[in-house]
C-alpha cells in the first residue's frame, strides 16, 4: 500500500510530467498551426484560427467534393495541420461548384453553413506576383487568366497601357479586383508560364490594409458637398507688367496696346531658332 | 526458472483453437472490418462509410461522431450542426451500454499495434518496465481539454495517433507512421501497456463514457480458477481483473466492474477452465445467492478444517 507521501509524491510527479507535456503540445501547436502560403482552404472556411477550433478532421468535406481537389493535411508531408482539408490552385484549383456540395458536409461549421451563394466565396485572392515574367507585360498577347476567370470581366479586368518598348502597340495588363475575387485558384492553373506569374495567396498575406486614419481628399470633399480647406491661392506669376498667364488656358496674354515691346518672344520657336546665348546676353546690351 | 508456455497454450489443448481465440478473432474482424469499410470507398468506389472516426456518415442516413474530439471543438468554441449531435448522441449511448473501452479493443486502429507490441515483448522475454501510472491518462485527458479552452484549437488532434492513424489508413498517412512505430517500441522497450493502459487519454475519455455500462465480463464460475494467471498475463489492464476473481472471500461479486476493464474477452479465450463470461453489470445481483452460499461454504469448509 502507499502512504501519504507516495501518493502525494505520485500525484505530483504525474501532475509535473503531465503538465510540461500539455504546455509543449500547446507551443508546438502555436507553431505548426501556420498555415504555407500555396495551401488554399475549402469555401466558407472560418478565419484560420477559428478554422483551427472548428475543424474536426473528418474529411467529409474531401469526399463530398466532386473535382477530388481536396486533400487532408499529413504529418510531416505538406506542413498542414494534420488532418484539415486544403487545395493547391496550381494542381487543382476549386472549380466553384453553384451548390458548394463541400460546405453542407461539414459537420461543425468549420466551413460555414451561412455560405450559399459560392461568389462570395474569399477563399484567397489572385495576386499577379511577377510582373516580369508575365507575359501581358512584355507586351505580348495571353490574357489567359482573363479569360478562364469564373467571374469574368469583375474578378480580373485588363489594363490598357501603352508599350513604350515598341511605341505603338498596347499591353493587355491582367489585374485582380479583390471585391470579386473568390481566390479559386483556376487562373493560377491556367497560367500558361512554367511557374505561374498568378498566384491565389490566402487573404491575409494577399492584401495591404490602408491605416484608418486615412482621410481621401477627394471623397471626403465629395462626400461634404464642397472643399473642406480654404481654397488655394491663386498662383502669382512674376512677370513684367502689362503680361499674365494663364495655366491650362490660353498662356500668355497680353494686356494693353499690341504695340508694346515684349521682353521676350511670342513665338515659342524663337528660343529655339536663335542662339540662347542671344537672348541671355540681350539684357546686358545697354551697359 | 522454468520458461512459462506461452498464455493459452493450455487453453488450446482444452478447448481447441478456436474456442481459445473466438474472442481474439471477432475483436480482429471487427477492427479490420471497420477499417475495410471505410476504405471500401477511395479504393474500390464503393461508398458504404464516408469520413472517419472523427465523423462519419453512413449510406447518407446515419451520422457518427466521436464524442471526445466533438467535446474539444464545443470547448473550443464550436456549435456542431444536427447531424453531429445526432452522430454523437447514437455513439455515447452505444459505448454508455456495452462498455466505453470497447471502442480500445473493437475500433482503435493503434490497439493493433500495441498488441503486437505485447507480442514482441512476450516473445522477447522483457519484463523491465517504467513506472508509469495508470491515472496519468486521465491527467493527459484534462489537458486536451484544456487546451482547447486556452487557444481556440483543437490542439490534441495535431498528434492524436488514434485519429491520426485511423485518418492515415483513410486518407493517406504522411509522417504518421513514425508516431505509430514510436508507441509500438515504447511499449515493448519503455512501459508495459505504455501508451493504451497509461497514457492514451482517448482510452481515458472513453472509460469515463462506459463507467457505468452494462455489458460486463463475469468470472462466473471463478471457484474454478487454478491460478494459472494466463488471463493476467494477457490483460491489457490486468488490475481489473483481481476484485472479481480474487475476490469471492472479500464478498466482492465476480463482475468485472472497473470501467478500464476493455471487453476484449481475451480473458475468455485463454482460460482454460471457462471462468470468465460475457455477462452484465447485474450479473452480481443474479448470482448473489450463489456467491454468498460458496463463500458460506467455504467458511464452514474451513471451520471443519
Amino acid at each position: 500500500m502507499v502512504n501519504r507521501r507516495q501518493f502525494i509524491g505520485n500525484v505530483l510527479r504525474t501532475a509535473c510530467g503531465v503538465g510540461l507535456m500539455g504546455l509543449g503540445l500547446g507551443m508546438y501547436s502555436r507553431q505548426a498551426s501556420s498555415l504555407p502560403a500555396m495551401a488554399i482552404r475549402p469555401p466558407g472556411a472560418l478565419p484560420e484560427a477559428e478554422f483551427l477550433g472548428a475543424c474536426i478532421r473528418c474529411g467529409m468535406c474531401v469526399r463530398d467534393c466532386p473535382y477530388d481537389i481536396l486533400k487532408l493535411g499529413q504529418l510531416g508531408s505538406d506542413d498542414v495541420v494534420p488532418g484539415t482539408p486544403y487545395f493547391t490552385a496550381r494542381s487543382g484549383p476549386c472549380e466553384m461548384c453553384e451548390d458548394i456540395p463541400c460546405i453542407p458536409a461539414c459537420p461543425t461549421n468549420a466551413l460555414d453553413h451561412a455560405l450559399t451563394d459560392i461568389n462570395q466565396a474569399r477563399m484567397g485572392l489572385a495576386v499577379v506576383v511577377d510582373q516580369e515574367s508575365c507575359i501581358a507585360f512584355l507586351g505580348l498577347r495571353c490574357e489567359v487568366c482573363f479569360n478562364i476567370c469564373p467571374i469574368r470581366g469583375e474578378a480580373i479586368t485588363l489594363d490598357y497601357q501603352h508599350n513604350t518598348r515598341s511605341g505603338k502597340h498596347a499591353l493587355f495588363i491582367p489585374v485582380v479586383h479583390s471585391d470579386a475575387c473568390t481566390g479559386c485558384g483556376l487562373c493560377e492553373k491556367a497560367c500558361i508560364l512554367d511557374e505561374a506569374a498568378i498566384k491565389v495567396f490566402p487573404m491575409h498575406l494577399a492584401k495591404g490594409e490602408l491605416g484608418g486614419h486615412y482621410r481621401l481628399g477627394w471623397e471626403e470633399k465629395e462626400k461634404a458637398g464642397g472643399a473642406l480647406v480654404t481654397p488655394d491661392a491663386t498662383h502669382q506669376y512674376n512677370l513684367p507688367e502689362g503680361v499674365r498667364y494663364d495655366l491650362q488656358g490660353k498662356g500668355l496674354i497680353l494686356d494693353g496696346s499690341g504695340s508694346a515691346e515684349l521682353p521676350i518672344s511670342s513665338n515659342p520657336l524663337d528660343s529655339l531658332n536663335n542662339n540662347p546665348l542671344d537672348s541671355l546676353n540681350r539684357g546686358r546690351e545697354g551697359q | 526458472m522454468a520458461i512459462k508456455p506461452r498464455p493459452g497454450k493450455e487453453a488450446v489443448t482444452t478447448k481447441g483453437w478456436l474456442r481459445a481465440n473466438k474472442w481474439l478473432i471477432l475483436r480482429r474482424m471487427s477492427q479490420f472490418g471497420i477499417l475495410g469499410l471505410f476504405l471500401l470507398g477511395p479504393l474500390a468506389g464503393i461508398w458504404i462509410v464516408k469520413g472517419n472516426l472523427a465523423y462519419s456518415m453512413t449510406l447518407d442516413v446515419l451520422p457518427l461522431s466521436d464524442p471526445h474530439i466533438l467535446l474539444q471543438a464545443v470547448l473550443a468554441g464550436v456549435e456542431p450542426h444536427k447531424e453531429a449531435l445526432i452522430g454523437v448522441s447514437i455513439v455515447i449511448v452505444f459505448y454508455m451500454l456495452i462498455g466505453g473501452r470497447v471502442f480500445c479493443s473493437w475500433v482503435c486502429p493503434v490497439n493493433l499495434v500495441t498488441d503486437l507490441s505485447c507480442c514482441v515483448r512476450r516473445m522477447l522475454g522483457i519484463r523491465s518496465s517504467t513506472q508509469l501510472s495508470r491515472s496519468a491518462r486521465y491527467w493527459l485527458l484534462g489537458v486536451t481539454l484544456i487546451l482547447p479552452l486556452i487557444t481556440g484549437a483543437i490542439v490534441w488532434e495535431m498528434f492524436n495517433p488514434v485519429s491520426m492513424a485511423f485518418r492515415g489508413l483513410v486518407f493517406g498517412l504522411g509522417m504518421a507512421w513514425v508516431i505509430l512505430l514510436g508507441i509500438f517500441l515504447f511499449d515493448i522497450f519503455v512501459a508495459k501497456e505504455g501508451w493504451c493502459g497509461r497514457l492514451c487519454p482517448v482510452g481515458a475519455f472513453y472509460s469515463l463514457l462506459g463507467w457505468k455500462s452494462l455489458v460486463r465480463v463475469v468470472a462466473e464460475d471463478r471457484e474454478k480458477c487454478d491460478d494459472c494467471m494466463d488471463c493476467f498475463e494477457v490483460c491489457p489492464e490486468e488490475q481489473v481483473i483481481r476484485p472479481a476473481l480474487k475476490g469471492a472471500a472479500q464478498g466482492i461479486g465476480p463482475v468485472i466492474l472497473s470501467s478500464n476493464c476493455t471487453n476484449c474477452g481475451r480473458c475468455i479465450d485463454v482460460c482454460p477452465e471457462d471462468v470468465f463470461h460475457f455477462g452484465s453489470r447485474f450479473s452480481n445481483q443474479r448470482l448473489n445467492i450463489e456467491t454468498i452460499e460458496s463463500s458460506r461454504k467455504q467458511d464452514s469448509l474451513s471451520d471443519a478444517a
